[in-house]
């Protein structure tokens, strides 16, 4: 093994001791605070592949988290617990007698999520630019329209309650560090390079022998796997999911966290992740009435995501390229970095 | 379905799809000259309805003045959109763009549920616009006359503008080739202002009209008729404004017909416009009247 192998299980082996120290010390909301960052670190990170990676402007995520969040939560849930959800329209048949521990149940949300990936890459992937955003903006749309009304399913606007609360840290880090190293492993590889010379110039990307529908379908068949992945997680985190939940909004969200850490970076995917997971939480106080020297200020609702629009707006018109950009963390330079600082002596 | 109701449901069909078709025209003019889906155009609609709320219910304006004060602060706002999120981008990389027009879109949204909140508001139609006529049995409400006839106007002048004038040439000429264009003299960034004045005014009208036809003001009124207007300017062929006319009646009259023929669909009726985007994309991605997409090909 090279010495990077070395200091990323090293790092990975930290990391785990830090999710035991804080779930064993931490209270409740800090430790659902480190779930939250965990799923949003998958989301963007898929995300990344596909918008940062490729290039394309994808604008349904929310669709495939949706589907991803009601497969996981109807294969979860016990069959007393389906029958006293549905109460308007009974359940359909073969959904309503299963019941399946977490981790088959969530694979099953990747693996539904890919299938309708797979299904919707076809009409997608014949159009580049904007008709490519609007046409995924478009099956986001359908997919909430879906899950609205179809009750025997979805239980449509009420939602389904009582969802098992997601266990230990490790089932939201787990995936969140799987989905890091299978997108920074596809980054770095043949295809992930050619669908980085899609993103640059798919003409010439093609000259140069390059099947573009295979490797965008790859990046959006894997990327929708674990956006269902992240959304069956998402769902048992809240225990509570209804169509609303999952809106346009959600992608809103996930674009902001990719353009502000720089659309192509998977380190900045995962660091803008967590900063707006924290960040988030911080401006929340914005919203809720306070006590302000000694005045009572009413609270705004949507003053938040008046903060984030002109964020995003700022990022996109005067720091075009993000926090970081493309660049990407790696263990040489992290280490000539630190040496040379103490080589130096500026440490 | 017998005769009458059908004759019936095309009157519905008819207005609502003027409605498209207005807001569709706004959508094209933009995409032809700037080659961007401008995502605020929907919010533009909210915001012409928030206005003309305000004028009428909170400071009791006359209606005519509520109106015209909407549309005008919708060209404006449209105007200013341009010059603050689009015009900086126009070198730099289409994913940028289209990012700042979602996030302009967002900021409106939210912006506007900031200074008059979530609740949703009555829209106060004015008592001439209440009534109906019924002609042999068909009910006829005087709004479904009106929204036709507001929507020809506008557009006829709209045609006018484009190919009657040096500034409509100007306009279809930048959307061939502004490059060129700004080589021969022409103010490329005021014609492309004034494309923007144009294209929100419509959007002004449009959503001073879906105000009155939906009476109910919220943020993100404008979100739905936004992405289905767009949907209308692609089944009509993006950049060909008299394709975004039909593509706005067509994509009307078969949203109400499809509900009226299967009334138990009616739940699924915001998704039949998706629905079609995809049959088009999959069939004709240009349009029914669309050109070349201009692809390279290899």
């Amino acid at each position: 093994m090279t010495r990077s192998t070395w200091l990323t299980l090293a790092s990975l082996v930290l990391l785990a001791a830090f999710l035991a120290v804080a779930e064993r010390y931490g209270n409740e909301y800090q430790v659902r605070l480190l779930h939250n960052t965990a799923v949003f670190i998958t989301l963007a990170v898929s995300y990344h592949l596909i918008n940062g990676v490729c290039g394309q402007l994808h604008l349904g995520p929310n669709a495939f988290i949706t589907l991803g969040a009601y497969t996981a939560a109807l294969l979860t849930l016990t069959p007393a617990e389906k029958a006293a959800n549905f109460l308007l329209t009974p359940l359909i048949w073969p959904v309503s007698e299963v019941s399946l521990p977490l981790a088959p149940a969530l694979v099953a949300g990747g693996l539904v999520a890919a299938a309708f990936g797979v299904l919707t890459g076809f009409p997608v992937f014949r159009v580049r630019g904007d008709y490519l955003a609007i046409a995924t903006l478009g099956f986001g749309e359908v997919v909430r329209v879906v899950a609205n009304n179809l009750q025997g399913l979805t239980n449509g606007p009420l939602g389904l309650k009582g969802l098992h609360p997601l266990g230990s840290l490790g089932w939201s880090w787990g995936v969140a560090v799987i989905t890091v190293l299978v997108v920074h492993r596809l980054k770095n590889s043949s295809f992930g390079r050619a669908m980085q010379a899609i993103r640059e110039d798919e003409t010439a990307a093609r000259a140069m022998g390059v099947d573009t529908f295979r490797h965008l379908m790859l990046a959006y068949v894997l990327s929708a796997f674990f956006f269902g992945v992240g959304g069956g997680l998402l769902a048992h985190l809240i225990t509570t999911i209804s169509p609303g939940l999952f809106s346009f909004f959600l992608t809103f969200q996930l674009l902001i966290i990719i353009v502000v850490g720089g659309l192509g970076s998977t380190t900045g995917a995962v660091l803008s992740a967590i900063f707006f997971t924290l960040a988030g939480e911080w401006l929340r106080v914005v919203e809720e009435p306070r006590q302000l020297f000694g005045l009572m200020v009413p609270g705004i609702p949507g003053l938040r995501m008046v903060i984030f629009s002109l964020l995003l707006l700022m990022v996109i018109l005067f720091f075009r390229r993000g926090l970081l950009g493309r660049r990407e963390f790696t263990w040489a330079a992290a280490t000539a970095w630190l040496t040379g600082r103490f080589r130096t002596g500026a440490g | 379905m017998d005769g009458l109701t059908l004759l019936q449901q095309l009157v519905n069909g008819l207005s609502l799809g003027s409605l498209y078709a207005l807001i569709a025209v706004g959508y094209t003019m933009v995409y032809g000259i700037l080659r961007l889906i401008n995502f605020a155009h929907g919010d533009l609609i909210m915001v012409a309805a928030y206005v003309a709320v305000m004028g009428v219910g909170l400071f009791s304006w006359p209606w005519p003045l509520a109106a015209g004060l909407a549309i005008l602060v919708t060209g404006l706002l449209g105007v200013i959109l341009e010059r603050a999120a689009y015009r900086p981008l126009r070198r730099a990389p289409r994913i940028s763009l289209l990012i700042s027009a979602i996030a302009a879109s967002f900021l409106l949204e939210n912006l506007v549920l900031v200074l008059a909140g979530g609740r949703p508001r009555a829209f106060p139609a004015p008592a001439w616009l209440a009534g109906s006529l019924e002609l042999g049995g068909l009910y006829l409400p005087r709004l479904s006359l009106v929204i036709p006839a507001v929507t020809a106007l506008s557009v006829g002048a709209l045609f006018f503008l484009v190919y009657g004038t040096a500034t409509g040439r100007a306009m279809r000429a930048i959307a061939a080739d502004w490059e060129t264009v700004s080589l021969m003299g022409v103010d490329v960034n005021r014609i492309i202002s004034l494309t923007f004045l144009t294209g929100s005014l419509l959007a002004g009208v449009g959503g001073t009209l879906w105000a009155l036809k939906y009476p109910q003001v919220n943020p993100f009124l404008g979100i739905l008729p936004g992405l289905k207007a767009f949907i209308a300017a692609v089944l009509g062929g993006i950049g060909n404004l008299a394709g975004a006319v039909a593509g706005g009646l067509i994509l009307g009259l078969l949203e109400v017909l499809i509900v009226a023929a299967f009334p138990t669909w009616a739940g699924y009726r915001d998704a039949v416009a998706f629905g079609l985007l995809i049959v088009i994309l999959l069939v004709r991605p240009t349009g029914l009247w669309g050109e070349s997409l201009e692809e390279e090909k290899l």
